[in-house]
């Protein structure tokens, strides 16, 4: 695409990015969380394959570094269910406790990201992982279409 | 039976969607309209799902800064989510089994790659 | 044959739907509910979060949330598995 259309995307991607972020971690005082956060990560994604071309972002989005990302954010969400194993599965084990253990007040209040226990790490975990993979399969789409295969 | 009539009138919304989607479903012959077709199912049972948990008024339900008034529903707000990431992925799938066809029979009509030969 | 078979099925599909639509749902805005309402008043306490969503979607009803990163898992891996072209026929 033209010279201006290239460079508008490199400096929004840079945006989209934060504000991704930011809606994955707070995702348990605003609305949002780690489906949404994962979805406009990926849309910024998709809107750099637009831009460049899918033959120049090959080089850079691996299929191995993104299966990577992928499976270490599913671990990430399975560990943590798993660490609270001596009460129930899933069990909320960090309320009360140092890390993420505050309790807010009841009813309205402006709120705080040290709170929720066990949910911000899932957040995380899932952010990561639809990410990863809406960004693989989006690029695997573009990349069939155009005659070339995505390398290892 | 007219309040009912009037008021019941974002479920029937959503049944008129899942009609229009039904009839694309059952009389059309290309792939991309039937795509389309599954896509449309799917976004009326989602919006069917979150009209059931209005209630009247109210509020949502998060807490942070909250305003006056009663909360909506938050089981059915958590079931919809599921439902569109899942819809996501089974479409992205769906796509790659068409272009697979269209590049083996080249066409996209559904009557031509019917036979279930090599 | 087909065709009229394949009409009356959807019209009497259709009109067994927007009956229902009207009478046998609940009136709208007024769900019948004690299950959401337990979870509204307790979630701040039990699980410490403001967000009553998400401790529905990760606490409350954390199995659902693993059951779809599962199907997500799987649909990715298809996608990648069935848009691989494929290798050259060897010349013999």
């Amino acid at each position: 695409m033209s010279k201006i259309v290239r460079t508008v995307a490199n400096q929004l991607m840079l945006f989209v990015l934060v504000f991704g972020l930011y809606v994955i971690i707070h995702g348990h005082v605003t609305p949002g969380g780690g489906f949404q956060g994962g979805a406009v990560i990926a849309s910024g994604v998709v809107v750099l394959i637009v831009a460049f071309g899918s033959g120049h972002i090959k080089n850079s989005l691996r299929e191995r570094r993104l299966s990577v990302v992928e499976s270490s954010g599913a671990l990430l969400f399975i560990l943590v269910a798993f660490a609270g194993i001596g009460t129930v599965f899933f069990y909320n084990f960090l309320v009360g406790s140092q890390i993420f253990g505050g309790i807010p007040p009841t009813g309205s209040n402006p709120g705080d990201v040290w709170t929720g226990g066990v949910i911000p790490l899932m957040n995380l975990g899932v952010g990561l992982k639809v990410t990863a993979g809406l960004s693989a399969a989006v690029l695997a789409l573009a990349l069939f279409s155009s005659g070339e295969e995505m390398e290892e | 039976m007219t309040g009912t009539l009037i008021g019941n009138f974002p479920f029937v919304a959503a049944v008129v969607l899942m009609g229009i989607a039904l009839y694309i479903l059952i009389f059309r012959r290309n792939l991309i309209k039937i795509v389309m077709g599954i896509t449309i199912l799917s976004s009326s049972v989602n919006l069917f799902l979150v009209t059931l948990g209005y209630r009247t008024g109210g509020i949502a339900p998060i807490y942070t800064d909250a305003p006056e008034g009663p909360m909506v529903l938050p089981v059915v707000q958590a079931l919809t989510l599921t439902s569109i990431v899942i819809a996501v992925a089974t479409s992205a799938l769906i796509l790659s089994l068409v272009i697979r066809i269209y590049r083996h029979t080249g066409s996209l009509d559904s009557k031509k790659s019917r036979r279930m030969k090599g | 044959m087909r065709q009229f078979f394949a009409w009356l099925f959807l019209i009497v599909l259709m009109v067994f739907l927007v009956i229902g639509g009207f009478e046998m749902v609940h009136p709208f805005g007024e769900p019948p509910s004690t299950m959401d309402q337990y979870m509204i008043d307790n979630a701040q306490e039990e699980t410490g979060s403001n967000n009553v969503v998400g401790a529905v979607v990760f606490d409350y009803r954390g199995f659902d949330t693993l059951g779809e990163a599962t199907v997500l898992f799987a649909a990715v891996t298809g996608v990648l598995l069935v848009l691989r072209a494929g290798e050259k026929k060897e010349e013999t």
